[in-house]
């Protein structure tokens, strides 16, 4: 270090940043390995980029992407109804709905999907008949178990169930991430049980509900292809089907995973979208400031507030 | 005098083994500013809560408006109200919690118009007409759209004085409204409560703000311990404080 001059208090120097050498070597670093993968990935031949491109667009494929897309939809949809109301079972008074909600999740967590999924499949083995009746008494509906269980249904029922299971505690998490005073608040204005839930706690519990929700549809996108041991087609049904065929493993499973990371890719938006939704009232355009012990970021504190001023004429003495 | 718009007698209270309410009485008349002074945990905010049964009595009775509160008589014993029963009950009560705890989810205007619209379901331009009034009325119309993250701590709780006044409640309940508010935020609030005192609002008032309890309270009640040690008016208990409980706090609130 060389002093060009001797230091003065009535200085004024320029401002620069520190400088961090190891950034840059962990940049060339990783780049370099980057353009090594991709270089790799487009000069093996064996990666058969032809086929890839023959098969991405293929009908069965396609077909196959369709119902791992619907599978995905259906189950997602009923997995959220069913966790919202697992959730408030587990969270009720009733000890009798909290336990039962208890031991649904402990049952549909603590078995693994592809046992849930053959045992759905399997059904008509421990019940033969689905009757409608009144419980020891007449029935009016009879149907072979058979008859309803196709592959299609039986993914849903394993997916959807085990996915109830999940989102009851993604759920459970949220509602009570939502402080009390905001449920005596419902409560003071004469809200029911049921509105305070819908209109107050829900909505706010959906901020902390999204991500881990995003999370679990994406898992669920590919833990559909489990399905194959029940043989539904769905996007890594086709594609085995047809490598069993050509022998060409590698180059299909290239395209399973492309059209997994591209839907994977699109949820990530939507996702986005989402969150953006039901960030509303909680990252203000402009802060001003938020109250104490709301949780919330708060802005830089305002100036008196213009209202003050032009408040009731009533002056109010204050002691101290 | 006219019949007591809030009448306690008896009215006790246990958290486990702890009692927190011992056989408190009063009467909150119509039009009257009832204040409720104390040290913390003397019981005061708990007294309040059960009002609007957010908290439920072990004993005594609570009336408001003629109507007992959260139970009904069934032969020689009470029965606890069903949830549609006591949230009608609550519908005439309006309450300010010393944290606000506005929807933060919902602008200013939703906030005050949530109680008619969703509640009274009630039809939405009369609902929001009346809401923009109300906001005229704390001096808020202006921030109408604005967010309770985008409001100063006096601003949301005088939305949230709002919000309790649009399901035009008999009596106002206060809990601790300026506790949580920055010193030069308090005058703010107070100028609504007394502009809402003026107007006729019986009110009943938890705070540590004597001069608000003495130059606007009709009557205050000093309470230790889960008693009510003393009441009468303001510049008497507040001055010439005739318990030597209530001049032992008094002592250290005005030293």
């Amino acid at each position: 270090m060389t002093r060009t001059a001797p230091d003065r208090l009535d200085e004024d120097l320029p401002v620069l940043p520190a400088r961090y050498t190891g950034r840059w070597v962990a940049a060339v670093v990783v780049a370099g390995a980057a353009v090594m993968i991709v270089y790799a990935m487009f000069t093996n031949e064996r990666f058969q980029w032809d086929v890839v491109g023959q098969y991405l667009f293929a009908p069965p494929v396609l077909s196959g992407l369709l119902n791992t897309l619907l599978l995905t939809a259906v189950s997602m949809a009923i997995g959220i109804v069913l966790g919202i109301a697992v959730a408030v079972c587990r969270l009720s008074a009733n000890p009798i709905l909290s336990c039962a909600a208890w031991a649904y999740s402990w049952f549909f967590r603590g078995t693994p999907l592809m046992v849930q999924l053959l045992f759905w499949f399997f059904m008509a083995a421990l019940v033969p008949k689905i009757v409608l009746g009144i419980p020891f008494g007449p029935s009016f509906f009879e149907i072979q178990t058979n008859a309803v269980i196709s592959p299609f249904t039986a993914a849903l029922l394993g997916l959807s169930l085990n996915e109830g299971a999940y989102m009851g505690e993604i759920v459970r998490s949220g509602i009570r991430a939502i402080s009390k005073g905001q449920t005596e608040a419902a409560k003071a204005i004469g809200m029911s049980r049921a509105q305070t839930m819908r209109r107050v706690v829900l909505p706010q519990a959906m901020r902390v509900i999204i991500p881990p929700t995003g999370n679990e549809t994406i898992g669920m996108l590919k833990y559909t292809s489990l399905v194959i041991v029940i043989g539904y087609s769905e996007l890594l049904t086709s594609v085995s089907i047809i490598y069993s065929r050509t022998f060409q493993t590698i180059p299909l499973l290239i395209v399973a995973a492309i059209w997994y990371l591209a839907v994977t890719a699109v949820l990530s938006v939507g996702q986005y979208y989402v969150e953006r939704h039901f960030e509303r009232g909680f990252s203000p355009v402009r802060p001003v400031r938020a109250g104490r012990n709301s949780g919330r970021p708060s802005g830089p504190a305002p100036a008196v507030p213009a209202a003050a001023a032009a408040s009731p004429a009533v002056e109010l003495e204050r002691l101290k | 005098m006219n019949d007591p718009i809030v009448s306690a007698r008896g009215v006790r209270k246990s958290f486990g083994h702890v009692e927190v309410l011992k056989d408190i009485s009063l009467d909150v008349h119509a039009g009257e500013v009832a204040c409720l002074l104390g040290p913390s945990g003397s019981g005061k905010s708990t007294f309040l809560r059960c009002i609007n049964h957010l908290e439920k009595i072990d004993g005594g009775q609570l009336w408001v408006h003629g109507e007992r509160i959260g139970y009904r008589r069934a032969g020689g014993r009470l029965r606890e109200l069903k949830e549609h029963e006591t949230s009608r009950q609550r519908a005439s009560v309006g309450m300010v919690f010393q944290q606000f705890n506005l929807f933060p989810h919902r602008t200013a205007l939703e906030n005050v118009i949530e109680g008619p619209l969703i509640v009274q379901r009630r039809p939405k331009a009369e609902v929001r007409a009346e809401g923009m009034a109300l906001l005229e009325r704390v001096g808020l119309a202006d921030k109408h759209s604005h967010y309770p993250g985008q409001l100063s701590g006096g601003q949301q709780q005088r939305v949230a004085i709002a919000r309790a006044l649009a399901l035009k409640p008999s009596v106002m309940l206060f809990d601790e409204p300026t506790s949580a508010l920055d010193p030069e935020l308090v005058g703010e609030v107070l100028d609504v409560m007394v502009q809402l005192a003026a107007s006729g609002m019986t009110m009943i008032v938890v705070t540590h703000e004597m001069g608000f309890a003495k130059e606007v309270g009709d009557v205050v009640h000093f309470m230790a311990d889960g008693s009510l040690v003393e009441s009468g008016d303001p510049r008497q208990v507040l001055e010439d404080p005739r318990e030597a409980r209530t001049q032992a706090f008094l002592s250290k609130v005005l030293a």
